[in-house]
């Protein structure tokens, strides 16, 4: 006969109740460890902005809205605009932030995404260049958390890559003869993707089980985190790993054949999404 | 204590390091990689902020200065993955309920950074005597644009490359602790820069103990 017991145990030993599932091979929300929670999109939630989306990991909400402005280019690079994202993780989101300035993990977060664009090329900046050397847009790209539940890394880039698909410019034509910019907002263009970058992270209990989409109970008692980002074509845009405990080879290789196939499964949603707006209109 | 490490297949610039420099942290170093130069100094264990307590294990906190400017999110990113990487070979259970600060100032930069981070805190957590489960160096690669590995590339030849990859490689049994990627690039590439990464560890955990062994050694 067991004593009562008035403690959780998810409460008073969190890591031995999860050690408990892991053991059997399940988590504790009933996932298998390679097992991403359901993924909704929504895109187009933010009428004022140039292009927008909602992206919901289990609990886990991000939205991202883009502003495009324009400005003058850059003396370095005269041909190219440039794109500006911010990841916001406000104190709403979770009461492991406070308010105020951003704190390390939202600023790494910002940095993260800023090096994925970079890096996978998801929009060529010279096609933001409207005159060399002297109009350009900027595309400000606000990604802000609503709800902290893990993995808000995979959720931020997911939001990026669906605002951007969904991102209309106006047409701009520079006046000859005043030399000022006219824009036509009759007529839109959408922004030409290049590639599609998808995230896809993993946690490391006790140096060893490797699991996929962590909640953040999880990741709050994981040893590692990583980060993989692959594109349509199988290329690496960027392996994040940024300390904990060592992996060894084989199981970075497991991890990125599970970023290749949530690519595709993303990339699919993320078109079914953007044709059911085109049909919807 | 300065000394100098050559290259053979694996070219990595030349090598320098120079631990116990500062007299107030409680362990310094500078380490240089050609060009590159970074001076590091820890403090502690040290009395902790309240706020910042850990009940069972110590804070660290890692702290980067650019040469010029303050800090920006890009330091503050690198911050972390040197933290999270000393966090994983420190034994911070032993001091629980206090602080620890590494300080990493630069000197210069000329490419592979975030390795010359890594190296001279892991020369300075040495120097301060502090109880490590293994000891950890970083490696930095470059693919160039004919899909040729560059070890430890120096300013210019991080600006050519086509993909630039750093990766924190552990001393008891040379796996990847960190990594950080930029640009994109195969599988293959990934796994090629990993072994090449692997192999120049070797060199720089042999720079490791004979700078160390040099340093408390009476003869030499």
């Amino acid at each position: 006969v067991h004593p009562p017991c008035f403690v959780q145990p998810r409460t008073a030993e969190p890591l031995e109740y999860h050690r408990s599932f892991l053991k059997e091979n399940c988590r504790s929300d009933g996932r298998e460890l390679s097992e991403f929670r359901a993924t909704t999109l929504n895109i187009g939630s933010i009428s004022t902005a140039d292009g927008s989306a909602l992206v919901k990991v289990g609990n886990t909400t991000v939205i991202c809205g883009i502003k495009a402005e324009l400005t003058n280019t850059t003396v370095e690079t005269p041909g190219k605009g440039y794109i500006v994202p911010n990841v916001d993780l406000p104190p709403l989101c979770s009461s492991r932030f406070r308010p105020g300035p951003p704190g390390e993990q939202a600023q790494a977060a910002s940095q993260f995404i800023a090096d994925v664009i970079e890096s996978s090329e998801v929009i060529q900046t010279e096609d933001l260049c409207i005159e060399r050397g002297k109009l350009c847009w900027v595309l400000y790209c606000d990604i802000m958390c609503l709800d902290y539940d893990g993995n808000v890394l995979d959720a931020c880039i997911i939001a990026l890559l669906a605002a951007l698909k969904n991102t209309k410019l106006p047409e701009v034509i520079i006046n000859t003869e005043t030399s000022t910019p006219e824009v036509n907002l009759e007529k839109k263009q959408s922004l030409h993707i290049h590639k599609h970058p998808v995230g896809a992270s993993f946690c490391v209990f006790d140096d060893s089980i490797l699991i996929v989409d962590p909640t953040s109970e999880e990741e709050s008692l994981s040893t590692a985190q990583l980060t993989v980002v692959t594109d349509e074509e199988g290329q690496l845009c960027s392996l994040h790993k940024p300390g904990g405990t060592s992996l060894p080879g084989e199981k970075l290789q497991e991890c990125i054949s599970r970023a290749t196939t949530r690519q595709r499964e993303i990339q699919k949603l993320v078109d079914k999404v953007i044709n059911s707006v085109k049909t919807a209109q | 204590m300065m000394e100098v490490c050559g290259s053979s297949n694996v070219t990595l610039r030349e090598f320098g390091c120079e631990q116990s420099l500062l007299s107030r942290p409680d362990g310094s170093a500078s380490f240089i990689q050609g060009d590159t130069s970074v001076m590091a100094g820890v403090y502690g264990p040290a009395e902790v902020k309240v706020s910042k307590e850990i009940y069972d294990r110590a804070t660290l906190e890692v702290l980067i200065q650019p040469k010029v400017g303050l800090p920006s999110v890009r330091e503050r990113s690198q911050e972390q993955c040197v933290r999270e990487t000393c966090e994983a070979s420190l034994l911070l259970s032993l001091h629980p309920r206090s602080s620890l600060t590494l300080i990493l100032q630069v000197l210069h930069d000329d490419g592979s950074l975030l390795s010359c981070f890594l190296n001279a805190a892991c020369m300075a957590l040495m120097d301060a005597g502090l109880p490590m489960s293994c000891l950890f160096c970083g490696v930095t690669c470059a693919i160039d644009a004919d899909g040729q590995i560059i070890t430890d590339p120096t300013a210019a030849q991080e600006k050519q490359s086509r993909a630039l990859m750093t990766f924190a490689i552990d001393s008891t049994e040379h796996r990847v602790m960190m990594s950080s990627t930029k640009g994109s690039f195969s599988v293959y590439e990934l796994q090629q820069c990993i072994a090449v990464s692997q192999k120049a560890s070797e060199k720089i955990f042999q720079f490791y103990r004979d700078s160390v062994r040099r340093r408390y050694s009476k003869t030499l």
